[in-house]
């Protein structure tokens, strides 16, 4: 076996900042694109990684966060309209121990490359997969996407979208995925943690992120970031704590039955005691998480959840394939060719 | 009366029942045998298209041909000598595969009023006498009254017995193609091996049937077919399918390059990713994808991790990966791609066998975008040039199209075993790692060697840091160019890294005739037999005619202009509707001519020969 065919993940690239894995390439999105926040917080991770740039591998299709691994110093490929999942399933499953992240946007990886999102999903190699949601087709200049919203007038759209959006989150969940979260491009340090957590995670990690799309969608977020109303439309969900949101944390949520509901902790009908734990463990949970998804432009909704909604370690596709691998060389022993090609009858001619 | 013994040069064989019948399984038998007693052979079956068309139906019937003989044979047969009905629908479906004056050996107990009515003849038709009267020789054996008789001591289920049928008329055939049962025996023996009584029982009605034969006088002849002068070596009977799987394997074996085959089900190519998936102890990984365009991104991915890249799939599928093989054809890495065409377009005829996907292959992609393109010529080549697109695809860091077809991909013939060792192993060589560090200039990845080849540099390897991607490269650093020139000069790389494997890859040469004159036939892909046989038998009979058959599409041998140019016509026989000659046409300038039938079969030799003759007397 030539050498280079076994990877080794040494940590030792502990002295590296982010800026050495920046790319010699001009990054060439639009001013002010939330992509940027993006670039830099992944690049800011990997070296906290500890593994060595010749071991990471960024996969992309097409749209403007599709750009992103020429970015990185990394190894990359540029791949076509909606496949980067697939390519990066090729990858991972001939090359175990590389890290393995794909970057994808709603349109890439949910329209045009749907199928594969969903299948690999199920699957759960271990990748990480980061969608970058601006609910908008930026690199086409600005037709709807399947996350727009209904009425969402854009140029492909004169009269308003009829479409009825999907929910990332809940399709995730539904297709089986063992780490689903949701973070966004304005809070850089929530991202990082949140990237963090999607490069530990051993299996397929899908991580939304909200980006603004300052030319074409400018400001489809800002009711999550904006000083004003973040507090009551966002959650922040975290492990083992109670689901509680708005100014001082007075807005809890409790279970009723099946039945998620805000109550006011300030008046003292209600305590930390009756709230909804999180536990990112528990699927059905998540799948009611999942569901916090009404209109943030109307009022009295459930806030969205950011955060970790599920997480779960199962085997990995790569991993039961190298057992199998590792079994039918245990089954066969050593690889007999002439055997092979004699298959069950032969004859001799003289 | 005494049977006479009669010696044939050659004959063809076809059985025909249900489904159910077991007539794969008596065919392969046959085959079998005829191998061992030293015949040459080719064989073709013939599966109903539906997985359970309702039984005693035309649907429902299923066939399979053998053509041997005690000289070379190139086809399964035109038409057969020997017709064995199991029932009245098999008679409907293949009468008119059988020559005139030919033998039916027909199993009564199939030709009831049921079996004529399922069969869509009318109640009152008498199909067997009909038959006699039209001059056929008609041997009527109620096979399912003699199975029954010969094992009713065994105890076993009339389900059991009447399952032993194909082989009491197996056997019957043994007796009148005098070959011996014991390959058969030891066969039964160990298929059977955890229930012997089913074994026993098969057998027993196996020489049964072949006493049969001996015991009564419904037959007045018998024959022998003498061995004939083939190759001295060892031989195995292979499918074209199980040829391309062995190749593959053989590739990642010898090289110690690691396969990765990605691939999703279809007609007709789903046996090479059976055959391999269970060959992983091999080296080879392979990967049931969601789809054709995954199955065949995923083998990009695995190639830029530096395994083999290896999708299989037909036509439509085909048409699925085409945006994907221009992806690989500007990553510039290995990949090959497996078409086994089928009768087209969509759907077509699955079950179907045509060579309408040349054209696709060659340009049915957006943008210029060379590739490699082969074909294979019948089942036993799938090995030898299988193993050449895989030699083609990593040394020149190209994607490949290997073009079979459902008739050689199902067919079967014999193959005289390579030995492991004499097998060359592919060579390649990845790129050996650098020093990391910011101050050290970025790995160049597109910088190539005087073949225009790039190198093959893998993640994992330190200091190689480097991204690919569709859009257009720059010279050597890889990076995103729009400029003019440089698109200009990529265009032409491609290409010629294309053209320069022509430096790799033998001289075209003659396989019938002199290599000038009045007449060139000139075929490529699965006609091979069917133009071979008609040629041969063109020269036997005193025409002027040679015969050349392309196995390297794209780029073609160096010196096929030069072939083509000494000679005063160009006959180009293909199963669709023109296509090699429209590309010959083009690259040479000659006056080629098309002789094209799309009708979901092989050519006969007949037509061909007929079609020979014309021209060489016109
Ligand atoms: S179009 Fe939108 S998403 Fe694309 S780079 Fe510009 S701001 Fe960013």
């Amino acid at each position: 076996m030539k050498s280079q065919k076994t990877i080794d993940r040494a940590p030792t690239n502990g002295e590296r900042k982010g800026k050495d894995f920046a790319s010699d390439q001009d990054v060439r999105w639009c001013p002010g694109c939330g992509d940027y926040t993006i670039l830099k917080q992944v690049q800011n991770l990997m070296p906290k990684t500890g593994i060595d740039p010749e071991n990471i591998v960024f996969i992309a299709g097409i749209g403007c966060s599709s750009r992103f691994p020429y970015y990185m110093n990394t190894y990359g490929i540029h791949g076509i309209h909606g496949r980067a999942p697939a390519i990066a399933t090729g990858l991972k499953a001939a090359q175990p121990k590389l890290s393995v992240w794909v970057v994808t946007g709603d349109g890439d990886g949910l329209s045009i490359g749907g199928n594969h999102m969903i299948h690999t999903l199920r699957r759960n190699l271990d990748l990480n997969i980061l969608l970058f949601n601006n609910e908008i087709y930026g690199l086409t200049k600005g037709q709807y996407s399947p996350t727009s919203r209904v009425g969402h007038v854009t140029r492909s759209t004169p009269m308003g979208s009829i479409d009825n959006p999907f929910n990332p989150l809940s399709l995730a969940l539904g297709a089986n995925g063992s780490f689903v979260a949701r973070t966004m491009d304005r809070d850089p340090k929530h991202l990082q943690v949140l990237l963090e957590r999607t490069h530990l995670h051993k299996g397929t990690s899908f991580l939304e992120i909200y980006q603004n799309c300052i030319v074409f969608n400018d400001g489809a977020f800002n009711s999550y970031t904006d000083k004003s109303t973040r507090d009551t439309t966002s959650i922040y969900l975290e492990d083992g704590q109670p689901l509680k949101f708005g100014p001082d944390d007075r807005h809890g949520i409790r279970l009723d039955g099946y039945r998620p509901e805000v109550v006011d902790l300030q008046k003292g009908d209600w305590s930390d005691d009756d709230l909804w734990i999180h536990d990112e463990k528990d699927r059905n949970k998540a799948w009611l998480l999942t569901t916090f998804f009404e209109d943030n432009r109307e009022v009295g909704h459930l806030p969205r959840p950011f955060g970790v909604l599920f997480a779960e370690e199962r085997s990995t596709y790569e991993g039961l394939l190298q057992d199998q691998i590792a079994a039918a060389k245990d089954q066969h022993g050593e690889p007999n060719l002439d055997e092979l090609l004699a298959g069950e009858e032969t004859w001799v001619v003289t | 009366m005494s049977i006479q013994q009669k010696f044939k040069k050659e004959v063809t064989i076809r059985f025909a029942g249900d489904s159910g019948d077991g007539i794969q399984l008596t065919g392969s038998q046959f085959t079998n045998t005829t191998a061992l007693t030293g015949n040459d052979l080719s064989t073709f079956p013939d599966y109903p298209a539906e997985i359970r068309a309702p039984a005693g139906t035309v649907h429902g019937v299923s066939g399979f041909q053998i053509h041997f003989g005690s000289k070379a044979i190139y086809t399964p047969g035109d038409t057969c000598d020997v017709l064995i009905v199991m029932n009245a629908a098999a008679l409907k479906a293949n009468l008119q595969s059988l020559k005139s004056g030919g033998i039916i050996i027909a199993n009564t107990d199939g030709f009831g009023k049921k079996d004529l009515s399922l069969a869509k003849y009318d109640p009152t038709a008498t199909p067997l006498q009909d038959a006699k009267n039209s001059g056929y020789t008609v041997i009527e054996i109620d096979v399912t009254k003699m199975t029954r008789e010969s094992l009713k001591e065994t105890g076993l289920p009339p389900k059991d017995v009447d399952r032993c049928k194909n082989m009491f008329v197996l056997g019957v055939v043994y007796w009148l193609y005098s070959r011996p049962m014991e390959s058969t025996i030891k066969f039964l023996n160990k298929k059977f091996s955890t229930k012997p009584i089913i074994a026993e029982a098969n057998i027993k009605a196996l020489k049964d049937g072949y006493t049969f034969g001996i015991a009564t006088e419904i037959f007045s002849e018998r024959y022998s077919v003498e061995a004939a002068p083939i190759d001295p070596g060892t031989y195995r009977n292979i499918t074209g399918n199980d040829a391309v799987a062995l190749a593959i394997t053989a590739v990642a074996n010898k090289s110690d390059l690691p396969v990765f085959l990605g691939s999703y089900p279809i007609t007709p190519a789903s046996d090479i990713l059976h055959s391999l998936s269970r060959l992983k102890h091999f080296g080879v990984t392979t990967y049931q994808a969601e789809d054709e365009i995954a199955a065949i991104t995923a083998a990009i991915g695995a190639s830029f991790g530096g395994s083999l890249g290896v999708t299989t799939s037909s036509g439509p599928g085909i048409a699925l990966k085409t945006e994907s093989i221009a992806l690989a054809t500007m990553l510039e890495l290995p990949l090959l791609i497996v078409n086994v065409q089928r009768a087209g377009p969509s759907t077509g005829l699955p079950t179907k066998t045509e060579q309408a996907d040349l054209l696709q292959a060659f340009y049915g992609r957006a943008g210029e975008c060379p590739i490699a393109i082969l074909a294979a010529s019948s089942p036993a080549d799938c090995f030898d040039i299988t193993y050449e697109a895989c030699r083609i695809a990593v040394e020149h860091m190209i994607p490949v199209m290997l073009l079979t077809d459902g008739y050689i991909a199902n067919g079967a013939e014999p193959w005289k075993l390579p030995k492991a060792d004499e097998l060359k192993p592919v060579t390649f060589q990845y790129q050996k790692p650098r020093e990391n560090g910011q101050d050290k200039p970025s790995f160049r990845p597109y910088v190539r060697d005087e073949n225009q080849v790039r190198p093959w540099a893998i993640p994992g390897t330190k200091g190689l840091m480097h991204r690919v991607g569709g859009l257009e490269k720059e010279h050597e650093t890889g990076n995103i160019s729009y400029d003019p020139d440089n698109h200009q000069m990529m265009i032409t790389f491609r290409e010629q890294k294309r053209d320069n494997i022509a430096r790799f890859i033998p001289d075209q040469s003659m396989d019938e005739g002199g290599d000038s004159g009045k007449l060139l036939v000139i075929g490529w892909g699965s006609t091979y037999g069917s133009i071979k046989s008609a040629v041969y038998e063109a020269i036997e009979e005193g025409y002027e005619v040679s015969y050349t058959h392309l196995r390297y599409l794209s780029p073609f041998p160096k010196n096929l202009g030069d072939m083509l140019n000494r000679f005063d016509r160009i006959l180009v026989p293909e199963i669709n509707s023109g296509q090699l000659v429209k590309i010959l046409r083009d690259q040479f300038l000659v006056p080629a001519e098309g002789y094209n039938r799309v009708r979901g079969v092989p050519f006969t030799v007949a037509e061909l020969k007929d079609k020979i003759i014309e021209m060489c007397t016109s």
